[in-house]
């Protein structure tokens, strides 16, 4: 017998024997080479327990990897824009890394889980360039990717629901992690915009969580969701997804898909005061010059989802496109992110217009829309950083 | 001491209505107050806390009509306004059965399938026409009724709309067109179906806050109306308002407050007040008078007409022409505070359709009998009703665990008989109980354990309604929904375009074109054409279509 084959095809997550059970639209995806429930039922409802009730989604499938050691707070700084020793222990930060020409490799959260004990999860492999990056420093990187599952319990009856399964976490405020249990740690993050948390164990332990989860949501609306839902929810907060705003740059393989974090809309988030960090060169020499790109948070005329969209200036010069597009039901607006080159989008913001193909049972249909350029995440509520939170 | 001022612009009556004619002004530039009666907002569309944890949403309590131009417009969701769509419904029969409506396209044939296979794709024809009808009848919701009596180029150029409208329908749809507007929800529903179950589980929007029966000419369009609004583009999908419906008049209070208009609630009017045929303010109960070359009444046609204007300064036509306009009370509704989920035997645990609208009426010749009992002034004594447990999906309205049930109730009349007097004055409480009595007994077909499961409830008769509300005879279109009184004809003849015989007076309430539910369009079509008037035309925002 052939002990060296490795499974086929998408193999099966903590927790996707509930998953199963609960799917009736069959609808799965690859996540990381895990089956992940692109819809279990409608993305519509799914979409509306997000911003009504609460949702659980499981996270596991995102890479994980410890840094510890005494230089893991030197080496993460070094190759992180932010500066690391700001994030206090039991805080998480939200981090990009990038390359020496400044072009984003990966993003991802950033869990300082003590003085020298860091996690970070991310999208996209990172095993070897963290060990590439830790050269010289004394850490010890383990890629803890298949030990720890994640489940996101996002909306606003979280913390009711959470206090219901014994775990009142009133105090916790955003960006909060903590270890609340032996063998589970609880963060006060998500990738909706709106009051959530995420939830940590070992991945043997993830199916009980579940299970302890779903008994306390019966009377906080709890359902289980797929990404087509997040995904509504997360171009709603305006957060930037790999592969979508940007493309990693260890994975492209065509030259110049590189963005760096400012044209991203993250210059603010570099921290030039804190020493050397990996790209930090180049990025201070697209200060001087100007970014190349720009990516916006947009808002077009219509109801139809604008999703790769080619957007013009003035109906004629192509001037981006839309990298994320979406009918948003909660601000009842056609939203978008989308890239424009400079100097469209930073200098040049009127006569934009999309132009958008649409079907309509069977006759196709060209349309110029308007659109305007926001400068706020479209979708803000006060719940999601009320502390303590409000029972919904 | 009474106050007096002057103002841009006055609007009577703080209903979702009012209040969105009053943003769009506003936002205009006019300084703008509305007066309310009430000591809150929102007329027919208000979420009121009777019960300690529990919030009532005790008037309208769906949500689907509001235009989302205007919602876009205004910018509503960022003054809090969430609108969540439910999903599908049921009919609960006496022999422990059920037909639900499942929003899953292929779980709704393999349910209709088990009733009755030929109506499988029956159901696509019925859906395909009154689809059609809903694409055909929307682009004139928010504009002007195109009015054919007159020759004015503005007119015409609506009426040209309506032409190329109805000229692209081809003769055969048009004559369809016309027979759908003008034929019985009953009559509609015999051409598709066959089971009477079916048929009796979609013929509810064809009646529902209207004084007629399942076969009476004109409830076909009825049904429509309940048909044409959206939730995100799901034509005909309905949903709740999160934190019940007075989440809309909130949104739309704090819109207009910050566009600097002002409300003053308590303050019910008196008169208009009217010089040489023109308006030039209004008068307050307390005394109070504010003055304006605009003003505008959110009040239904007869309320305004019959009782706050005086006679003398209105054509005796127009007089008349309201006094005949039909708005007849025929509906009730139950506000329930649940102790827990009901049980619904009949149904599979955690059922989604549960979730939805649900009702006990099995056949269209009991719906008939339900309207025959209102006709000679009794309520039906096997009511239709409309009931829905919003607190499954909008977790703040009942305590967790605990659930709030609405109970729209049809038919009840306005002037009750009892012993051969027909009068309100009948609505005393030991009626008011038998009626809720009545309908929890039709309601045990699908809750066996209802009345067990009450910790409290409101029952709103059409009495109440109109007292609270100010609705004429407490109903919820201010005024019926029929051909007669549709279009040009809404609400009187020749006064189509929101303007009334008295210069500078406005109609901005459901009484106008195109009509009652929780829509806004009559608010902001008034709010265009008083705008154009003043010659601010130009400020109303183009719709964000």
């Amino acid at each position: 017998m052939n002990t060296h084959t490795v499974p086929i095809g998408l193999v099966p997550g903590p927790v996707h024997d509930r998953l199963e059970a609960l799917s009736r639209a069959k609808s799965w995806m690859g996540w990381a080479g895990y089956i992940s429930p692109a819809v279990l039922e409608t993305a519509e409802f799914e979409y509306f327990a997000i911003r009504n009730q609460t949702t659980l989604f499981d996270i596991s499938p995102m890479h994980k990897y410890r840094i510890t050691g005494p230089g893991a707070e030197a080496m993460l700084n070094r190759m992180v824009i932010r500066d690391v020793t700001r994030i206090a222990p039991g805080r998480v930060g939200y981090v990009m890394w990038c390359d020496q020409d400044g072009m984003v490799i990966d993003d991802g959260t950033l869990f300082r889980l003590g003085d020298a004990d860091f996690r970070l999860c991310c999208q996209e492999l990172m095993y070897s360039w963290l060990l590439d990056a830790g050269w010289g420093f004394d850490v010890q990187i383990i890629d803890e990717s298949h030990r720890v599952a994640g489940l996101s319990l996002q909306g606003p009856t979280s913390w009711s629901l959470l206090k219901e399964a014994g775990l009142d976490l009133g105090d916790m405020k955003p960006f909060d992690c903590r270890q609340v249990e032996p063998g589970l740690m609880i963060s006060r993050t998500g990738f909706t915009g709106d009051l959530g948390y995420e939830l940590w164990t070992g991945w043997d332990g993830a199916g009980a969580l579940w299970d302890r989860l779903w008994a306390a949501g019966r009377n906080w609306g709890l359902r289980a969701i797929g990404y087509v839902a997040l995904n509504i929810a997360r171009i709603e907060a305006g957060f930037i997804a790999a592969g979508m705003e940007f493309q990693p740059v260890h994975a492209a393989r065509r030259l110049h898909r590189g963005r760096t974090p400012i044209e991203l809309g993250f210059g603010r988030m570099v921290h030039w005061d804190k020493g050397h960090f990996n790209g930090r060169r180049a990025l201070l020499g697209q200060l001087g010059k100007g970014s190349r790109y720009s990516l916006v948070k947009v808002d077009i005329a219509g109801f139809k989802p604008a999703h790769g969209a080619l957007i013009y200036h003035r109906k004629r010069r192509e001037v981006g496109y839309v990298t994320s597009g979406v009918w948003s039901p909660t601000t009842k607006r056609n939203i978008a992110l989308a890239e424009l080159k400079a100097p469209y989008g930073t200098t040049r913001t009127d006569d934009l217009w999309v132009e958008l193909y649409v079907n309509e049972e069977g006759r196709w249909d060209r349309r110029m829309l308007p659109l305007t350029i926001q400068d706020k995440p479209f979708f803000i509520n006060p719940r999601a950083r009320a502390t303590p939170p409000g029972p919904f | 001491m009474t106050q007096n001022d002057t103002y841009d612009a006055i609007i009577v009556g703080a209903g979702h209505n009012g209040l969105t004619t009053g943003c769009y002004l506003a936002k205009a530039g006019l300084r703008t107050l509305i007066v309310e009666k009430n000591d809150w907002i929102g007329g027919a569309a208000v979420s009121r806390s009777l019960h300690d944890g529990w919030t009532y949403s005790n008037c309208s309590y769906v949500c689907s009509l509001l235009r989302r131009e205007i919602v876009r417009d205004l910018d509503l969701p960022r003054f809090g306004l969430q609108v969540i769509p439910y999903e599908g419904g049921a009919t609960f029969t006496g022999d422990g059965d059920y037909f639900a409506y499942m929003s899953d396209h292929d779980a709704l044939r393999r349910e209709i399938a088990r009733h009755s296979p030929r109506d499988v794709d029956a159901y696509d024809r019925f859906a395909q026409t009154v689809m059609r009808q809903c694409r055909f009848i929307r682009p004139f919701l928010l504009r002007n009724a195109p009015d054919p009596t007159s020759l004015h180029p503005r007119d015409l150029g609506e009426l040209a709309f309506l032409v190329k409208q109805a000229h692209g329908l081809g003769a055969r749809e048009l004559g369809e067109t016309i027979r759908f507007w003008t034929m019985s929800i009953g009559d509609f529903l015999d051409e598709h179906f066959e089971s009477d179950l079916i048929k009796a589980h979609l013929a509810g929007s064809g009646i529902i806050g209207t004084g007629l029966g399942v076969y009476s000419p004109g409830t076909a369009y009825v049904l429509l109306h309940h048909y044409m609004g959206d939730v995100d583009g799901s034509i005909g999908a309905w949903g709740f308002a999160r934190g019940g419906m007075g989440a809309i008049s909130n949104a739309l209070g704090q819109a207009f407050a910050e566009a600097g208009g002002e409300i003053r609630t308590g303050a019910g009017i008196d008169r208009f007040r009217v010089r040489d045929g023109k308006i030039v303010g209004i008068a307050l109960e307390n005394g109070d008078t504010y003055d304006a070359p605009i003003v505008a009444s959110n009040m239904d046609v007869k309320r305004t007409f019959l009782r706050h204007v005086d006679r003398a300064c209105i054509p005796d036509d127009f007089h008349k022409a309201v006094t005949r306009f039909k708005i007849r009370g025929s509906s009730a509704k139950i506000n329930i505070a649940l102790d827990r989920m009901p049980a619904f035997p009949a149904a599979p645990p955690n059922a989604p359709f549960l979730r939805g609208d649900l009702h006990c009426s099995t056949s269209l010749a009991e719906l008939e009998r339900g309207y025959d009992d209102w006709k000679d002034g009794r309520w039906s004594a096997e009511p239709y009703f409309d009931m829905l447990i919003p607190s499954q999906i909008d977790p703040t309205m009942a305590p967790a665990g605990q659930h709030m049930m609405t109970v729209f109730v049809q038919y009840a009349p306005y002037d009750l008989e009892v012993d051969g007097v027909r009068s309100g004055a009948n609505w005393t409480d030991g009626a008011r109980d038998a009626l809720a009595d009545c309908v929890y007994e039709k309601m045990q077909q699908a809750i066996p354990d209802i009345r067990d499961r009450i910790v409290h409830s409101e029952v709103r008769t059409p009495l109440d309604i109109e007292r609270e509300v100010g609705l004429t005879e407490g109903n919820i279109f201010q005024g019926e929904l029929t051909f007669d009184q549709l279009l040009f004809n809404r609400p009187v003849p020749g006064y189509a375009d929101y303007s009334t015989p008295i210069d500078g007076l406005y109609m901005v309430g459901s009484s106008s074109h195109p009509g009652g539910g929780v829509m806004a369009a009559p608010g902001a079509n008034a709010a265009r054409e008083i705008l154009r008037r003043a010659g601010r035309g130009r400020k109303m925002p183009r719709l964000a279509s």
